[in-house]
């Protein structure tokens, strides 16, 4: 990792000893002549929750299939607790798995579809009805128990599969965006009910989801995933403040994103020459003068002031608003540089807009300027 | 994939795919046999091929027969798409459910029951207005429309829920009238399952022996009423060569249908491959 | 349709109602009438024909004619004539009998079709895309040729002198030819052949419909491929199980050509005896109680079935 400053520090990537649940090495998964999952390394730590984020296709759904054990590996091993999964079936591995269209058995009540997996084991009787009854209480569905899946609302079906999968305790617990069927409001209440459960369970979660911000929320640890391969692993901070490659800062958030060159290079700074001016970076890192380099800024960490004077220093350009979005608790603002390259700068509302001549406006001429600290230099 | 046959699923299915495809591959090989009994061989031969094609008989009954199913499968097409489109579009009136028994029941009611309820009603019917005078087209092509059209509803039916309303709404909102819509926008829609509907018809008026038995009068012998007076009593070489000659119809038909519905297969890839790159 | 046009194309449009709603009530009515009048006249009357004439007596030695109008003239009499017709069908060992053998032979074969055809179904849901289609196409193939040769081309097989006995004899596995045309084994045979591909469409049909990830949840809980076959997959094709049965049954159970061709007069099937009554003997009154008698026995599974297609629809 190139952070120079760990920024979260978990607790997980503290305990250097600890050895991970799950390892994955070098797992390859092929559909054909399409590559779904390319030659994957990754390690789980126990108590995790661990996100794999990525657009449509990235394989990060293979991935996670691929450790339930719906899918053979083509070439890589899985261990999960130090057994190698190669020949274990789906049915007698130590994972369970919340199905992203839950999966629940349409012809068994709650009860049932929860008492299912127990039965496979042959758990006693009355250990059975306890256990039931535990899980059921943890996401509150007890009244729920005789009905069917069809006379259960949206959010209660998906209690209903993540009470299944959890009452086996198994070791690891596989998410197949567990959340994506609900709508925008449920789904954040939730997200926050997960990571309570998942906290007072301790089973480490693998969660699969396409929506960045359910991952920033829910993960411990996440990795961004593209064509079938890793781009960035690490906490959703680490992720979000220091993204290693234009994918991930572009990918996670929003990214004003310049291409430059480095002029200067020092142990503990850099300056590039950019397309839109220069910049001055205040923290060192390993590019050689003269090497092409990207630098990427997130719309929040910009301050915008309205100006006519020009541009005099470093990390500041002058511009023309082209554009307003009134977000409500924010704005956007696109501001046009002189080379015509948009940069997009959001900034909070922090007052009503009562007095409108101070309100910065269509064609006002601006200048934009940010911390030396705030530049995030990407070199792929 | 998950989704995986066993070795058990695949001898099943080989085992039926067998069971229902080698009488039929002996009914065409014998068809080549010189022997006039039909399972032992005498050496090829097209002999019962001329046999069949000298027959008046056979010639006369394939007329008729073919005759009653165009005819059969027209109206039948018609009529079931006007049920179909009161079933699934017009909501509830009065006499629904009988409406609906009915559509429903000739897709299993026994031939026995209706061909004989429709011979009485036909002669009864002569009894009171003196019509009809004589059975034969007429009564065959009448009984036959009756459980066809059933069989159109329900494949017109099911395209009608499954394309939903939203285009029909859509029409109208842009300021299409009634009629306009039916014609420019249900219709069409339905065409796929128009075609189904008249060739199913369309065969299962061929294919008919007892209805068509029960309401036929002298003389009017379909195909399967003369196949079946030959049949009754043993095996007849030169039905095996008529039965050649149908399936070999069919297999052409099928072949043009896959044909057309490859072509429009591959037409449709080369849609979405140039949606796909519009919009990378 | 075309000629009813201006009707509709004045018509206000009322907003708020379905579009097919907002065509003028004439214009509907039309389209319900002429199939639902068509139905009537020519499937729901001939029934109460054939109803009435169960409860007349036979004129003696009349043209079958003369039966009926003679029981058009004396309505009354009809009263005293109910239980003429049926009594004899009840007392008659033949009938009796013979509703039982076609019961027995109509429920063995479906529950063959289902035993075989079932796996079927199962083994196309489970192939890949390619076999997929073309299996499924098989399937459907047989319903585009002719049922009556389809039959025939047993009588072929199983004949004395037919393909099987020549292939054992030929092989020295029997010296005599076996006896299998013209007996029940035939029938049998003759009735699963021709049957079996209305009981693998709608369980094809039931099965494909299934969310395959209810399987992997399964083994995801533990759940071995046999138990998960017992537990998750066969209740959740009992749907297609029951409309499959009913159609394999209730055509079979009044089956005629098939007893006719490959049964002989050995075996007697209720529908074979229908069709022979009515027109050898043309005792027509007994002849249409045995049908009524047919109807009412069928009736039930038939009221299953629709049942089972409006709900099909609806779910739609």
């Amino acid at each position: 990792m190139t952070v120079s400053e760990p920024v979260s520090a978990t607790r997980w990537l503290d305990q250097e000893d600890q050895k991970p649940l799950v390892q994955i090495k070098g797992v390859t998964k092929k559909y054909g002549d399409v590559t779904a999952v390319d030659n994957v390394d990754l390690d789980i730590y126990p108590g995790e929750l661990f996100c794999l984020l990525g657009g449509s296709g990235c394989g990060k759904s293979t991935l996670l299939r691929m450790l339930a054990g719906f899918e053979e590996l083509n070439s890589g091993t899985i261990t999960i607790d130090g057994v190698d999964m190669s020949n274990v079936p789906a049915y007698e591995r130590p994972t369970n798995m919340m199905f992203q269209s839950y999966a629940l058995f349409p012809h068994m009540t709650v009860e049932k579809n929860v008492a299912f997996g127990l039965e496979q084991d042959n758990v006693p009787k009355r250990d059975l009805a306890d256990r039931v009854h535990e899980i059921l209480k943890l996401v509150e569905l007890e009244d729920f128990k005789k009905r069917k899946p069809k006379q259960l609302s949206g959010g209660q079906r998906q209690r209903v599969a993540l009470a299944r999968a959890l009452v086996k305790r198994p070791k690891l617990l596989l998410l197949d965006e567990p959340l994506a069927a609900l709508d925008k409001k449920l789904r954040k209440q939730t997200q926050f009910e997960l990571a309570n459960i998942q906290e007072k369970v301790g089973v480490t979660f693998v969660v699969v989801t396409h929506d960045q911000e359910e991952a920033m929320t829910l993960a411990s640890r996440m990795a961004v995933m593209d064509s079938g391969r890793f781009q960035q692993i690490g906490t959703p901070t680490e992720i979000y403040e220091f993204p290693e490659t234009r994918f991930v800062a572009d990918f996670i958030g929003t990214a004003n994103i310049v291409e430059g060159r480095v002029i200067e290079e020092g142990a503990d700074h850099l300056s590039v020459e950019t397309e839109i001016g220069d910049v001055f970076i205040d923290h060192g890192h390993s590019v050689s003068a003269g090497s092409r380099v990207w630098i990427a800024l997130r719309p929040e960490k910009i301050r915008l002031e309205k100006t006519d004077s020009p541009a005099n220093s470093p990390n500041e350009v002058a511009g023309v608003i082209d554009d307003i979005g009134y977000l409500g608790e924010t704005s956007l603002y696109k501001v046009r540089l002189e080379n015509d390259q948009i940069i997009d700068v959001t900034a909070p509302n922090q007052s009503r807009p009562m007095n409108r001549s101070h309100r910065i406006t269509w064609d006002d001429k601006v200048k934009i300027s940010w911390d030396a600290s705030s530049n995030m230099l990407l070199t792929s | 994939m998950y989704a995986k046959r066993s070795r058990f699923l695949t001898v099943m299915l080989t085992l039926g795919m067998a069971f229902f495809y080698i009488p039929m591959i002996l009914l065409v090989v014998y068809s080549f046999n010189h022997s006039k009994l039909v399972p032992v061989w005498g050496g090829w031969s097209l002999r019962w091929y001329g046999e069949l094609f000298q027959s008046e008989e056979v010639w006369s009954a394939v007329a008729l027969s073919l005759q009653i199913a165009f005819v059969n499968a027209t109206f039948a097409t018609l009529l079931g798409t006007l049920a179909a489109l009161a079933m699934v579009r017009f909501g509830r009136f009065r006499g629904r459910t009988l409406f609906g028994g009915m559509l429903v029941a000739p897709l299993v009611m026994p031939e026995v029951i209706t061909g004989l309820s429709l011979l009485v009603f036909f002669i009864s019917l002569n009894q009171f207005i003196g019509w009809p005078a004589e059975r034969g087209f007429t009564t065959i092509t009448l009984a036959h429309i009756t459980f066809s059209l059933a069989y159109v509803a329900v494949t017109v039916q099911a395209r009608l829920t499954g394309m939903g309303q939203t285009l029909e709404e859509a029409a109208a909102d842009l300021g299409a009238k009634p009629l306009k819509v039916l014609t420019a926008i249900t219709i069409p829609q339905l065409t796929p399952a128009l075609i189904s509907g008249w060739l199913l018809a369309f065969t299962l008026s061929l294919d008919d022996l007892v209805i068509a038995s029960f309401v036929t009068g002298p003389g009017a012998n379909t195909l399967p009423i003369l196949i079946f007076s030959r049949i009754r009593l043993g095996l007849r070489p030169d039905i095996n060569a008529l039965a050649t000659i149908m399936i070999l119809v069919i297999a052409i038909c099928v072949a043009i249908a896959a044909i057309l519905m490859f072509r429009q297969h591959r037409a449709d890839l080369r849609d979405q491959q140039m949606a796909g790159t519009k919009e990378s | 349709m075309t000629e009813t046009s201006e009707h509709i194309d004045t018509a206000p449009v009322p907003a708020r109602r379905g579009i097919m709603r907002r065509v003028q009530d004439s214009w509907r009515q039309i389209i319900t009438i002429i199939p639902f009048f068509y139905l009537l006249v020519f499937f729901l009357a001939p029934f109460f024909i054939v109803a009435k004439i169960s409860l007349a007596e036979l004129a003696i030695a009349s043209p079958p004619f003369t039966s009926l109008i003679e029981w058009t003239d004396s309505g009354v009499m009809t009263i005293r004539l109910v239980f003429d017709n049926f009594i004899y069908i009840w007392e008659d060992s033949l009938y009796l009998d013979t509703y039982l053998n076609s019961l027995k032979i109509s429920i063995t074969s479906t529950v063959i079709c289902l035993v075989f055809g079932y796996p079927i179904a199962y083994g196309i849901v489970r192939s890949g895309p390619v076999a997929k289609p073309i299996l499924l196409f098989c399937i459907i193939l047989p319903f585009w040729t002719s049922f009556l040769l389809r039959v025939y081309s047993w009588m072929g097989i199983l004949a004395d002198q037919g393909t099987i006995n020549n292939l054992l004899i030929a092989l020295g596995v029997i010296d005599e030819p076996i006896r299998m045309l013209y007996t029940e084994f035939a029938v049998y045979i003759g009735i699963v052949y021709t049957y079996m591909p209305f009981m693998i469409l709608p369980l094809y049909a039931n099965m494909e419909k299934l969310d395959g990830s209810l399987n992997e949840a399964a083994a995801d809980l533990g759940s071995r491929p046999a138990n998960t076959f017992f537990k998750v997959t066969l209740p959740l094709t009992i749907p297609g199980v029951v409309a499959g049965c009913l159609l394999v049954f209730i055509p079979a159970t009044g089956e005629y050509v098939i007893p006719d061709l490959l049964g002989g007069g050995n075996v007697q099937m209720i529908g074979r005896v229908l069709f022979n009554e009515f027109s050898r003997n043309s005792d027509w009154p007994v002849a249409a109680a045995v049908a009524i008698v047919l109807l009412v026995l069928l009736v039930v599974p038939m009221m299953v079935f629709q049942n089972f297609q409006g709900k099909a629809s609806e779910d739609q």
